[in-house]
């Protein structure tokens, strides 16, 4: 398959996988992600079936011997390997099963690890498996890369877009939006907005896991009622920007929020998709972040819960008397 | 989750957390069928030591600072979804689907596609809001939900006003009912007993209850003057054909829900299904309704479903131009009205009251009315 380049054509979509040098077109092997992912999924059961049948023989091979735990474990991951290869070949573009995979071969790869010290372990089948394993992992990411990569032009970018209905005026909405105090009010992990200046601000966050952020921002588009945009300035620990969008919603339905995000984040997508798993996906946080912007735009206030404080984690704050009584729902091995 | 237990323990003080909540000392409240559902283990995301409880009255002790409805003394009946009254739903009326009353709403979206509003002591999924089976409850939005009741009227004749007399109302208000229409009502339980009164009170000919317990078919004789059929002893689409000239009833009211019980094999076989997960809710009072329902009739389903269900007869849904109706009760729109009735004396809702029992003797009074014991019908509790 040989290509010819028309000259001015745009390359630099990953995708295609093309080269340009000297004005002259190189036909590479076009690296299709889809492909090679149908190809790692085939592997993921060939691999998860021997691993779950012959667990000790397989032992025997990558020099771990064939000792019972090494055998549970064993099967344990080719039952997840078995989980990976169905996911991956019954989902059209499996970019979240083949972020599963990195993550299983980093496992893999932690167990191999944990198996070195051990007397049964043989050392040169063990480098021999060691390196396969780093071999598939890499494959595994770039995969991945490719398939999450719908967040576009910059590697390690990751881009998240919400909507949402709000019953108010563009105007009203823009001015909410505007107003720096009104900020942490809705968006969870924001602490505080300081204004710096009238386009520059600095920023608190509080990240997964307790970790405090700060940085500077600034207004880089200003549109009242209409749009405004934000990047971070240099000197942030986590470079990102944004653009709020008001758009006028058919008939009396208010206006419509668009918000769209962009953090260039270190390990890109596949990072975002890795926090996704552990349960901390921004493109959630953002679209509950929106739904308290519309709390507060349409009724003035952020709802809170005392039961959804508490899967938030929220501090309660304050005298907790007991005097009253209620009737309460205790469940099978659920301690509060 | 699976099936717990009930307890009455101490509990914090709720606080007002919000300028717009109010802090209600609870004088009555009650055990709600769709409590049954939770204590069975039904409803999902559930954690222990949730305080249950949807159904609540009491007098107003404490206002936030932008509440302007109400004032300390107030008594107020509470409805059961918590609504903002600023949304595009609670707008349209449609109060249960308060777009801002859940904290939580990303979850009933996972399982739902779109989140309704937030309730009372109704799981995490539905905004995790402690309940009113307590000696006090925090009231979010008080100037959108509580009503104000006139001195006078006991409690155990507004109590209901919080759930199920709205509830069975607009069961029968879906129904949008003709001169000369035949209305039958699966279920003579609480709510189903007011779905059939209210039927008759909007003009229908006749109402047909259908149920298993004797002692419930004579309270639906006894309050809304309605046919009774008991399931275990007839066929029951014979039976409705016979008493509509061949017609079927126009309209059919599903007041069972997700547990529903029926004789036979199929019972056993939804049950296992249920059991092993493999369908959430259990619908034989849903497909009896839609069957025996006349052609081009309506199917309103006001019994509470929560999940997925199986062999739903959507050939007769379509060939037969049934129309389905169904919703969590927009209770803010019908508390006034409803009070005035029962001002009037059109309606008593204390007639289904069968128990009395102090808070502490909530466990007691979820045994009794799952298991149909003592003639169980409506459990109210006092602090």
């Amino acid at each position: 398959m040989v290509n010819q380049a028309p000259s001015g054509h745009q390359f630099d979509e990953p995708r295609h996988g093309l080269d340009v040098a000297g004005g002259v077109a190189v036909a590479a092997r076009a690296f299709d992600p889809e492909r090679v992912a149908r190809g790692l999924g085939w592997f993921s059961l060939a691999l998860g079936s021997v691993e779950v049948l012959a667990p000790a023989t397989l032992g025997r091979v990558i020099g771990t011997g064939r000792s019972p735990l090494g055998r549970t474990v064993m099967r344990v991951f080719g039952l997840r390997e078995l989980a990976a290869g169905v996911g991956i070949l019954t989902t059209p573009r499996p970019a979240r099963w083949m972020t599963a995979r990195v993550a299983g071969d980093v496992a893999d790869l932690a167990a191999l690890v944990l198996a070195l010290p051990m007397p049964s372990t043989r050392l040169g089948r063990w480098l021999l498996a060691a390196s396969s394993v780093a071999g598939v992992l890499a494959l595994d990411a770039k995969c991945a890369q490719h398939l999450g990569g719908h967040a576009g032009p910059g590697r390690g970018t990751a881009r998240y877009r919400r909507r949402i209905t709000i019953h108010r005026s563009a105007e009203d909405l823009y001015r909410g939006w505007r107003d720096s105090t009104n900020l942490p009010r809705f968006m969870r992990r924001i602490e505080s907005v300081r204004a710096l200046d009238e386009r520059r601000s600095h920023w608190t966050a509080t990240a997964p896991g307790g970790l405090r952020l700060e940085w500077d921002s600034e207004i880089t588009d200003e549109r009242p009622g209409q749009r405004l945009a934000w990047k971070s300035l240099p000197g942030a620990p986590i470079e990102t920007s944004g653009v709020v969008r008001f758009e006028r919603a058919p008939a009396d339905r208010g206006t419509e929020v668009i918000v769209e995000l962009e953090y260039a984040l270190p390990g890109g997508d596949v990072a975002a998709q890795l926090l996704t798993l552990i349960g901390q996906s921004p493109e959630q946080q953002l679209g509950d972040d929106l739904r308290r912007f519309k709390q507060l735009m349409e009724t003035g206030r952020v709802v809170v819960a005392e039961g959804a404080s508490r899967d938030v984690g929220q501090p309660r704050g304050g005298r907790e008397l007991r005097r009253g009584r209620g009737v309460l729902a205790l469940l099978k091995g659920g301690a509060r | 989750m699976g099936k717990g237990s009930i307890q009455v323990q101490q509990v914090p003080d709720p606080r007002i957390l919000d300028d717009g909540d109010a802090i209600v000392r609870i004088t009555a409240t009650a055990i709600c069928g769709s409590d049954l559902h939770l204590y069975n283990g039904f409803v999902p995301t559930m954690k222990s030591g949730d305080v249950l409880g949807h159904e609540f009255m009491g007098e107003v002790m404490e206002v936030g600072r932008e509440v302007k409805n109400l004032k300390v003394g107030d008594r107020v009946v509470v409805p059961f979804p918590i609504a903002c009254g600023a949304c595009a739903m609670c707008r349209k009326s449609l109060f249960s689907l308060c777009e801002n009353s859940n904290p939580n709403a990303w979850m009933a979206e996972k399982l739902w596609g779109y989140s309704p509003a937030g309730l009372f002591g109704y799981s995490h999924m539905l905004g995790g809001f402690p309940g009113g089976q307590a000696e006090y409850a925090r009231v979010p939005f008080a100037d959108v939900g509580p009503l104000r009741i006139p001195a006078g009227l006991p409690d155990e004749k507004v109590l209901f006003l919080s759930d199920i007399l709205p509830t069975g109302y607009m069961g029968a208000e879906m129904c949008n009912i003709d001169k000369g229409d035949v209305i039958a009502v699966w279920g003579a339980g609480p709510v189903g007993l007011f779905a059939m009164k209210s039927a008759q009170l909007l003009g229908a000919e006749r109402v047909i209850a259908i149920d298993r317990f004797p002692y419930r078919l004579q309270r639906a004789r006894e309050i809304s003057g309605a046919e009774t059929l008991n399931y275990q002893e007839v066929d029951l689409h014979e039976a409705l054909r016979e008493l509509t000239g061949g017609r079927g009833p126009d309209a059919c009211i599903d007041a069972v829900g997700l547990e529903a019980h029926m004789p036979g094999p199929l019972y056993a076989y939804d049950r296992v299904k249920q059991a092993v997960g493999l369908e959430t809710d259990r619908t034989f009072a849903l497909r009896q309704a839609i069957l025996a329902c006349r052609s081009g009739g309506t199917v309103s389903v006001i019994g509470v479903y929560g999940g997925f269900i199986d062999k739903f007869p959507m050939g007769a849904v379509v060939n037969r131009s049934l129309t389905i109706r169904s919703g969590q009760c927009h209770v803010q729109r019908y508390m006034k009205p409803l009070l005035e009735r029962i001002e009037k004396g059109e309606i008593d809702p204390s007639v289904v009251i069968s128990h009395r029992l102090r808070l502490d003797e909530a466990p007691h009074g979820y045994e009794m009315f799952l298991h149909k014991q003592d003639d169980c019908v409506k459990v109210v509790l006092r602090p």
